[in-house]
């Protein structure tokens, strides 16, 4: 039964072909905006989220420094306020997962005829669990190479490409500051930061090492900043409260001082870089959504001409026995293979429309199956919604009116 | 004795207009028993047309009751109407009424479909109803391609498909000649004698009611005469 309506349907809709051709055209239009929009908007979302990702999660970063001497406002990070034991302080607070102190300094480094400047990080091995930072090759250097202030490096993927080049750098010995230091591990590679740096141009050492062989530092044990990693991201209000109280408490401030190291919340930035590239996502699938609605309603008028066209045939149906029912998926059936076959092109159309406007236009983009089952289920709702009026219409016509009808 | 066919009681139509209301059919009675052949005539307007549209449960009266094969029509919803129309009635049109997109296999098979056949067995019944009527050849032929009396036979094959207790003809040589017309006549003769199959046919033309057993004559919506075709108007035109 279904079968022959099927047919049925399929020769209505061939007995007319440009014009099922171009009432399809506005579903394949309708469809492929919204798919090629999402792609372009999940693509951006992906992008920075991956960007935020490579950052670590739930961040803080404490910056020595922003307290105000004699009426001069230092910036942050000038002077050094923190030490290796406030960040030991620090990682005693209950919602804090791990602390990283950081005394970062650049210099040139050397390998065989290779130099190249970059951005040294003294810090500790915590390091790298608070910014999610895998190792490639190798091993991180240890708390004994710490307490020891032993001269190991591990190298980003770019510095690592400028000295080594297709050589693996593990084991191998840089020199810093005419130092020479042995490289234990490769970093992964993570890519930009929001703010463009390049992330894996940089060696990171041991704090102690760069404080007392590499940079110096100005009094014993003090570090430029430290990153802290809070539990989940339901504590960062609290951590962030605790650090503070914490460090006003080790470094002795009065009430009415101010605070002589600045807090700040890495991930409220992400955050929000986040939210607008979905709120820009939403966006672009709203705006192509209504290419789909007009498409929709292009299946519906459409249709309508074709029930009133077809009124006595319907008559003839209804004369030797087609129920209202029948007549009804008739028409329904109509209107959701146009609806499917508009979509499935559509869908097609939209996928390699955004790649091609992935390799025009630079960006990335993500055709996700779900926003393709979105497009299929939109695409259906659209045919029974915008095709059920002219079936209804068809299917409640009286036999004798239909069979009248001129 | 086996239930009427049909039978019609105190039936009324009327057609309500925005000039008032027009009475067609007034206190219409008719039985018609199994295996009858009914000529209906009656000049433009005496409402055998609408009489007809009855009969066939496409249109309805508006008081009066019509029972057809023990079944009051009056009582039933939509489904019930489409399944008499699909399985009691065969319909003939003067204007033949085939689907001009559909093969003729598919226009005889049309009605069992939505009697629910399955495919195999509808297009095995449909070619041997084309078979019957001479059409063996122009089985996979579209209704245009075949002359008028052609889709007639065609139509009667539709309207038997489904092995109907009551054949009903609304002017079915109508837009035939002369010679096509009394063929087709010949064609609803033999099903009424051969296979006792109920035919109610309207026509203008006496010599096609001299074809029939019964003749039923309006005339302004009421029966005028009921009766037995004369003997000397029987038999098959020339």
């Amino acid at each position: 039964m279904i079968l022959s309506m099927l047919a049925e349907a399929w020769s209505a809709m061939g007995a007319n072909r440009l014009r099922t051709f171009l009432t399809m055209l506005g579903m394949v239009i309708g469809v492929a905006a919204v798919v090629a929009m999402l792609a372009v908007g999940q693509g951006a979302q992906k992008l920075v989220n991956q960007t935020i990702a490579s950052m670590g999660s739930n961040l803080f970063i404490v910056l020595s420094g922003g307290s105000a001497s004699g009426g001069l406002r230092m910036g942050s990070g000038s002077t050094p306020t923190l030490t290796l034991l406030d960040a030991d302080a620090v990682a005693e607070l209950p919602g804090v997962g791990a602390v990283a102190p950081v005394q970062p300094g650049n210099s040139e480094v050397i390998y065989g005829a290779s130099t190249w400047t970059t951005q040294v990080y003294g810090t500790s091995p915590n390091y790298l669990q608070v910014r999610e930072w895998p190792l490639a090759a190798g091993e991180a250097f240890t708390d004994y190479d710490m307490r020891s202030a032993n001269r190991v490096a591990l190298l980003g993927g770019t510095v690592a490409d400028y000295l080594f080049g297709e050589e693996d750098p593990v084991g191998k010995t840089i020199r810093i500051r005419n130092s020479p230091y042995l490289v234990v591990g490769a970093l992964a590679r993570k890519g930009q930061s929001l703010d463009g740096r390049d992330q894996d141009d940089t060696i990171l050492v041991p704090v102690t090492t760069a404080q007392r062989k590499l940079f110096g530092s100005q009094f014993v044990g003090s570090v430029r900043f430290m990153m802290v990693q809070a539990r989940s991201g339901d504590v960062m209000d609290q951590v962030e409260r605790d650090i503070t109280e914490l460090l006003r408490a080790r470094h002795r401030l009065n009430v009415d001082a101010e605070n002589d190291f600045t807090v700040r919340n890495l991930t409220a930035v992400a955050n929000a870089a986040a939210s607008t590239t979905k709120v820009m996502s939403l966006m672009l699938g709203a705006i192509a959504s209504v290419s789909l609605l007009v498409g929709g309603i292009g299946i519906m008028n459409i249709m309508l001409v074709s029930v009133t066209e077809r009124t006595r045939e319907i008559g003839i149906r209804m004369a030797i026995g087609a129920r209202r029912r029948d007549i009804l998926l008739q028409f329904l059936l109509e209107a959701i293979i146009i609806s499917v076959i508009g979509c499935c092109v559509g869908v097609a159309l939209g996928v390699g429309g955004a790649f091609f406007a992935e390799r025009l236009a630079q960006t990335t983009v993500a055709v996700t199956s779900g926003s393709i089952i979105l497009a299929f289920a939109v695409a259906a709702a659209v045919g029974i919604f915008f095709g059920l009026y002219p079936a209804r219409k068809a299917a409640y016509l009286k036999p004798i009116d239909a069979l009248r009808y001129q | 004795m086996a239930n009427p066919v049909v039978r019609i009681e105190h039936l009324h139509k009327s057609y309500e207009t925005e000039a008032g209301t027009f009475p067609v059919l007034h206190d219409v009675n008719l039985v018609i028993e199994p295996g009858e052949f009914v000529a209906i005539m009656g000049p433009s307007g005496s409402g055998k047309s609408t009489f007809m549209n009855i009969l066939g449960c496409l249109d309805q009266p508006t008081s009066g009751r019509y029972f057809l094969d023990g079944a009051d029509t009056g009582n039933l919803d939509s489904d019930r109407l489409a399944r008499l129309r699909n399985v009691t009635i065969g319909f003939v049109f003067q204007g033949f009424n085939l689907l001009p997109r559909a093969r003729l296999t598919d226009n005889v098979a049309l009605p069992l479909v939505y009697a629910g056949m399955p495919r195999n067995e509808r297009n095995a019944r449909a070619i041997s109803l084309l078979e019957r009527i001479g059409l063996a050849g122009h089985v996979q032929s579209f209704p245009n391609q075949i002359s008028g009396g052609q889709q007639q036979r065609v139509a009667i094959a539709r309207a038997l498909s489904t092995r109907p207790r009551l054949l009903l003809a609304d002017e079915p040589t109508g837009n035939l000649d002369t010679h096509t017309g009394a063929e087709i006549m010949n064609l609803f003769t033999q099903l009424n004698r051969e296979e006792g199959l109920t035919v109610v046919l309207v026509t203008h033309d006496e010599d096609v009611a001299a074809c029939a057993s019964r003749l039923v004559r309006f005339r302004d919506g009421v029966v005028e005469h009921d009766g037995a075709v004369a003997a000397s108007e029987s038999g098959v035109p020339a």
